[in-house]
């Protein structure tokens, strides 16, 4: 495995020099290696979306270096585009930024940007409708014709459409609904197993993480507060409660359990995994068939 | 960020300032236009001068936000007083080419930025210390009487305060906007002014569709909220003439009449 | 009679003159007490929302009725009525708020219906502190959290005094921390002042709380009855694939197996509690 971003004491005060100054992150360091899929999680105000927009240049760190790839991205401030491409960011809500007369057109938009086209562009734009499960039909549509769940695919697709090493996905679960969430959760895993890029999900639902990612950033405070394997940070309830934060509900049930004194193991994620623990368990005491 | 300035910005309080009557407060702030378009010498200028800084102080908001809302109109004073500056009558107390300066201009540069300046600091006396809601409810009953010609009165007042509301939201949802066509490499920096004109349309559109959204779930929640136009509505802060704005009338009159004494007894260096 | 009684509704979205393709309401009929609590669950575009417009004629039926305590929403003269019996909440709470401080916006409801203006002042102050924002009534509304937000728009309809207030997926946009400050002050308003609330939601977590739960489907209700009740039906909600609480999900498999349960557990501490005794 290789480095692909490299996090050095990385910092963000909000108007420095004002009176209204305001720290957001506060030293970060870490390092993602290529091809991980890393879940985001903190409670609202930990910065986690600031760090999140500092990865591809949209805010310029105050303190730290952001080095993505083996480089500095803000050596060059001039080519500070090209790291867009590079990390692309789907914010919350990307429905909200569709705008051309056809969907085709709003997935091209950022590829277009980075200066791909003909055959090269048609091909980058068919399949990252493809990944998001978007029918060629939709694609001569505009994009206000289509509906709630398939405006929000279309966003993600224009930010695939740039082929990024790494996709940052900004709650890209919000307002849908189960079914909208599990669709577009299973997409993003097909996608990154595909692709084999790096994926960083920014996260409250803690079952969707708990399903997806390799390894946990926890933010607190504009601080780092744990960069573990997934296991590892759900095992650690107590100290993700003080951040005000929860574990799945499964993996709490679990963790009770095994304080009860059953042999059950920790850090159960998912509802599949403690049922396979459960089952031998129960059929010794002779209550399964 | 467009979302610090400090103008147009409503600041709750009790001061003597912000208990006056909404409506006494619109009608003394279109006399004090006059009269600071009325100062002929410096005398009337210094008495209209005291006369602002006594209402900032006693509005009692911190003065560093009157300096913010005065940054913003910094070079607009620089550039008018600079104009007059050079564009005086009489003798020349230094001349380089076309540019001369004389006593003159300078009275003048320093009238026209003083009068600015006083205009800029009223009208953020009368933000700062007035709430939207007042305002917009001081306007529609001052306009009442222009119901009998069938003009839109509370609509206009409801249009004017839902601005209002929803000015930061759009500010912030252009904010937002911004960043997610950055993102995908939209350049709005560089490029030739077409270009540029051009870079607008991936946040304009959005804006548009999205303010179009909100106005519909606005209008909802309206009706939600058994709102029906103006008739038979009635309003929680009710607004009534006191004595405080009797006194506050009053001491405009005299500053009225001060200017107006100056103008004429006291010889101008004009 | 009950307070709320909608009767066989069908409701589409088509233009008059068009054939309706399909109805967003398809035949619904649901009594509503007072004093219940309701949460309502399924898809988006099951046609849920279309119903909640119904309550306070936003919508009015196609065909069938919607009456609220004995006024019938499709009588004219009875819309304003309803508005003040049955309050709407929305889903994103930003749209909601129409004045630039919080007790101004609070004050709008009863602003529009005439009362008196210490009435108003009474109502607001109590509005503000049934939903714990009283300390942000001078606050500009763009300034506070989704949550708070949520809340001050929820006073705005306290104000109004409703017998019953419907919220259409309130917390759909919200964090954790502002879905819980949302949901346990409708939890109070119902157990402390006797609210009837109807609640949409995606959350299961929040359904578990009502007295009722009813899932719709295709504009028609699947099914309804106690939270205890709706969610024993994994199967049925796992083929129209809703979401159902995890605890649920693994008894339901665990009795696939053989083990035998006297009900689906749909808390932490009750599929513990399961849990210990089937292993003990």
């Amino acid at each position: 495995m290789s480095c692909v971003l490299e996090l050095k004491n990385l910092g963000f005060v909000y108007g420095k020099g004002t009176p209204f100054e305001k720290r957001a992150v506060d030293d970060v360091s870490l390092t993602i290696e290529k091809g991980e899929f890393i879940g985001v999680i903190g409670h609202t105000g930990s910065g986690k979306s600031t760090l999140m927009q500092m990865l591809n240049g949209l805010i310029r760190p105050t303190e730290g270096q952001v080095i993505l790839e083996g480089k500095d991205i803000w050596e060059e401030p001039k080519k500070i585009r090209s790291v867009r491409f590079k990390v692309g960011m789907v914010f919350q809500y990307p429905e909200y930024q569709l705008f051309e007369e056809t969907v085709y057109k709003d997935i091209a938009f950022g590829a277009q940007n980075m200066g791909k086209e003909g055959e090269e562009l048609d091909k980058a734009v068919t399949q990252a409708a493809r990944f998001t499960d978007l029918k060629p039909e939709l694609l001569q549509k505009s994009p206000f014709d289509l509906s709630g769940g398939e405006k929000r695919r279309a966003a993600i697709a224009g930010v695939i459409a740039m082929d990024p090493e790494v996709l940052v996905l900004d709650e890209p679960t919000a307002g849908l609904d189960p079914m909208g969430r599990e669709v577009l959760l299973s997409q993003m895993v097909r996608y990154h197993k595909e692709r084999q890029n790096t994926v960083l999900l920014v996260s409250h639902t803690m079952e969707d993480i708990a399903r997806v990612a390799d390894r946990i950033i926890v933010m607190n405070k504009g601080r780092l507060a744990m960069f573990e394997n997934t296991k590892e940070v759900f095992r650690r309830s107590d100290e993700l409660e003080q951040y005000g934060l929860k574990v799945p509900q499964i993996t709490k049930i679990m963790q009770d359990l095994r304080q009860k004194g059953f042999d059950v193991p920790e850090g159960v994620l998912t509802v599949d995994e403690a049922f396979s623990v459960l089952v031998p368990l129960l059929k010794k005491e002779g209550k399964l068939w | 960020m467009v979302r610090d300035v400090a103008f147009g910005q409503y600041f709750p309080g009790k001061s003597l300032i912000h208990r006056l009557d909404p409506r006494a407060k619109i009608l003394m702030f279109i006399a004090y236009i006059v009269i600071i378009f009325c100062t002929f010498n410096f005398a009337a200028l210094g008495v209209t001068v005291a006369f602002t800084a006594l209402y900032l102080i006693l509005s009692r908001i911190s003065p560093k936000f009157y300096f913010k809302s005065l940054k913003i109109i910094i070079f607009i004073v620089i550039f008018t007083s600079l104009l007059n500056l050079f564009y005086g009558t009489g003798d020349p107390l230094w001349q380089w080419g076309i540019f001369k300066i004389t006593l003159n201009g300078i009275s003048r540069a320093v009238f026209v930025s003083v009068r600015i300046i006083c205009l800029i600091l009223a009208s953020s006396c009368l933000t700062f210390t007035t709430s939207p809601n007042e305002l917009t409810d001081a306007i529609e009953r001052l306009m009442k009487p222009l119901k009998v010609i069938h003009f839109p009165v509370h609509e206009i007042a409801m249009m004017m305060s839902l601005a209002l509301r929803f000015v930061p939201t759009l500010l912030e949802e252009t904010d937002k906007i911004m960043q997610a066509q950055k993102a995908r490499g939209a350049d709005m920096e560089s490029g030739n002014l077409f270009k540029r004109v051009k870079a607008l349309v991936p946040i304009l559109i959005p804006l548009f569709v999205s303010a179009f959204r909100r106005a519909y779930d606005v209008a909802t929640a309206m009706e939600c909220r058994c709102y029906r136009g103006g008739a038979g509505r009635t309003r929680m802060k009710q607004i009534h003439l006191s004595k405080r704005d009797v006194v506050a009338f009053i001491t405009l009159a005299l500053v009225i009449g001060g200017v107006i004494v100056c103008n004429i007894f006291v010889t101008s260096v004009l | 009679m009950s307070f709320v009684s909608i009767r066989d509704v069908r409701f589409s979205y088509a233009q008059e003159g068009e054939q309706p393709v399909v109805n967003a309401v398809d035949g619904v009929s649901l009594d509503i007490e007072k004093g219940e609590f309701i949460a309502v669950i399924g898809h988006n575009g099951c046609g849920k929302s279309t119903l909640a417009k119904h309550l306070n004629a936003m919508l009015l039926p196609d065909s069938g009725s919607v009456v609220i305590d004995g006024d019938d929403t499709s009588v004219e003269e009875n819309t304003y009525t309803i508005r003040e019996k049955v309050g709407l909440v929305l889903q994103n709470p930003d749209n909601q708020l129409v004045a630039s401080i919080v007790e101004e916006d609070v004050a709008f409801g009863p602003e529009n219906l005439g009362v008196e203006p210490s009435e108003i002042r009474r109502r607001v102050d109590e509005a503000l502190k049934a939903v714990d924002m009283y300390e942000y009534r001078e606050h500009a509304p763009h300034k506070l959290s989704g949550g708070q937000k949520q809340r001050v728009a929820i006073a705005g309809i306290l104000a109004i005094q409703p017998q019953c207030i419907v919220l259409d997926e309130p917390t759909a946009m919200l964090d954790p921390s502002g879905r819980q400050e949302v949901i346990s002050t409708l939890l109070k308003l119902n157990r402390e002042q006797k609210m009837t609330v109807v609640l949409i939601t995606h959350y299961m977590d929040e359904a578990v709380l009502a007295d009722r739960v009813v899932v719709m489907d295709s504009g028609k209700i699947l099914i309804q009855g106690t939270p205890d009740e709706v969610f024993s039906q994994v199967e049925l909600l796992k083929k129209h694939r809703l979401d159902v609480p995890q605890s649920a999900e693994l008894a339901f498999r665990l009795t696939g197996c053989g083990l035998s349960l006297k009900s689906i557990p749909l808390t932490q501490a009750d599929c513990v509690a399961m849990l210990e005794e089937a292993m003990r």
